[in-house]
């Protein structure tokens, strides 16, 4: 579905993202995982349209999306959340949600159809639907839904999930993952999902791959990349085996 | 003090300057919300509607409405044209890159209606009555103006909260990059927002063209007062704008009563340069 080859992106002398390529097959959730700065999102934005790639191409249904500028991404079927939320406050979750569904799928659905697919985007992810509630009384769980139900009233196929759950309690993260997994099964939605809290990605994930200073060091089964040696270094730092050893995991749980 | 008419007098017209003030600030306000350029240029956008008016009525004979009209449109496509040619080539560089731009906008624009139309004071020509309530002097115009600015203050508001596209041009100005994110073209997002100013302006023409003379420097004879209401009521905010036009339109017509209208405008420049200082981010202003 999403085939990425060989994308660079420099900021300056700095390559934030080397020449990493990779491929999404539809209906799978793949896991992208990396330390901070390791270009996570920086290789989502290249994808999305946010950022345009220096060198490399991405084709998405084997057409070229690379430098394409991002609402056509959106218009392809590319919706993206974001780490940070990002909601419109001075607009009721409707309207915030309601509007993605307009202009995401510009053209192609009626207003009507539109506030409906916002209706059922919020739904979905538990938000009131009543076109009063705002975004501000929302709480971290809440705004990481909203976001969510953004991303998805634009109808995508393809879902660039940014570390979305950091920032949540324990219930709330598996409660987020649930609906991810959700997402996936009912709407058939493919999900690349930024996550740094492994565990509950690892659960989920057909496949994980692994960033580190722009480039690609892993990619696989999730407990085949657990156990990958780089991984490990890069993860958890080179002294990990000898605390694994000793019965004491330093790093998250996997 | 017994009740004093002409005080009462004074408030009324103050209002009613107030809207036309308001209509005007309400563009500029858009624009800058939305797009988060000044076009320094604004008043000449005005001034170039109130010939249009003035062409069209007094010398070709068109009905005075429908010369109105085309006014607006013809505004309009020079809002969507000062973007598409002035602003969206440099509208990532800094903005008193964007600033100077426009402000050579002002001046070009000036030459050219002076070029063009010569130095003359001109007008339609339209008498139109004087109300009198009570001994007191209400002019028409003005409060045909007031009432055209209310209904265009109040055609933009519905068009904002009841559209998706109004609803957009809101949001673009909150985060412009999510709304590219979610599929829209933000560079149609800015080229209609520009539009729907100068259409403003337009309307501001038509309703001041009733009133005033027209002239290549009329411009500047509300330009700055609209800076200054936009400013006081913090760059960017439609209501912030709107209550500030009024407060200077009281200070005008008020101090005009007891002094005389250029001590009026003194004193509303004076008020203004003390809420600078009192609270620089405008009434409604965030501090940021």
């Amino acid at each position: 579905m999403l085939v990425v080859d060989g994308i660079t992106k420099n900021f300056g002398g700095f390559v934030a993202v080397n020449g990493v390529s990779f491929e999404v097959r539809a209906g799978e959730i793949l896991g992208l995982i990396g330390p901070n700065g390791s270009g996570k999102s920086t290789l989502f934005n290249l994808i999305s349209g946010a950022l345009r790639a220096s060198a490399g191409s991405v084709k998405f249904d084997g057409q070229e999306i690379a430098g394409m500028p991002p609402d056509r991404v959106c218009h392809l079927g590319v919706a993206r959340t974001f780490q940070i939320p990002r909601p419109f406050g001075s607009l009721s979750l409707m309207e915030n949600v309601a509007l993605s569904a307009f202009f995401g799928q510009e053209g192609k659905v009626t207003r009507p159809q539109a506030w409906r697919q916002a209706e059922e985007a919020l739904a979905l992810v538990n938000l009131p639907t009543d076109g009063v509630a705002t975004p501000e009384n929302l709480g971290a769980a809440g705004l990481k839904k909203l976001e969510l139900a953004r991303a998805l009233a634009t109808q995508p196929r393809l879902l660039l999930a940014d570390e979305s759950l950091g920032g949540l309690d324990e219930a709330e993260m598996d409660q987020a993952a649930d609906m991810l997994d959700r997402v996936r099964r009912e709407r058939g939605v493919t999900i690349i999902w930024v996550e740094h809290i492994m565990g509950v990605l690892m659960r989920l994930v057909d496949r994980v791959m692994v960033l580190d200073h722009g480039e690609l060091i892993a990619e696989g089964l999730p407990r085949e990349v657990a156990a990958d040696r780089r991984v490990i270094e890069v993860y958890f730092g080179r002294d990990y085996e000898a605390h694994g050893e000793s019965g004491q995991p330093a790093g998250p749980e996997i | 003090m017994a009740f004093d008419i002409y005080l009462l007098e004074a408030i009324i017209n103050g209002l009613l300057l107030g809207g036309v003030l308001a209509l005007l600030a309400l563009g500029l306000n858009l624009i800058f919300g939305v797009i988060d350029v000044i076009w320094i240029s604004y008043a000449e956008l005005v001034m170039l509607g109130m010939y249009a008016v003035y062409w069209l009525h007094a010398y070709y004979g068109v009905p005075l409405v429908l010369a109105g009209f085309i006014a607006i449109l013809g505004v309009a496509a020079l809002g969507f044209l000062v973007h598409y040619l002035v602003i969206s080539p440099i509208l990532s560089s800094p903005p008193i890159n964007q600033l100077l731009a426009t402000g050579g906008l002002l001046f070009f624009l000036q030459a050219f209606a002076m070029l063009l139309f010569g130095n003359e004071f001109r007008n339609i020509g339209l008498r139109l009555p004087i109300i009198v309530i009570a001994d007191m002097y209400i002019s028409f115009a003005r409060l045909l103006a007031f009432g055209a600015a209310l209904l265009g203050m109040v055609a933009l508001y519905l068009f904002l909260s009841r559209t998706f596209i109004g609803t957009a041009i809101r949001a673009v100005s909150q985060d412009r990059e999510i709304m590219a994110i979610m599929g829209v073209d933000t560079k149609k997002v800015y080229l209609i927002t520009s539009a729907i100013g100068g259409g403003l302006a337009g309307l501001a023409a038509c309703l001041l063209v009733l009133q005033y003379d027209v002239h290549p420097d009329v411009g500047l004879s509300f330009g700055p007062i609209t800076f200054m209401i936009c400013v006081l009521g913090g760059l960017g905010r439609l209501l912030g704008g709107f209550i500030a036009a009024f407060v200077m339109s009281q200070f005008i017509t008020i101090g005009g009563l007891y002094l005389d209208l250029e001590w009026g405008y003194v004193l509303a420049f004076v008020f203004f340069i003390g809420m600078m200082f009192w609270r620089p981010q405008g009434i409604l202003g965030t501090r940021s």
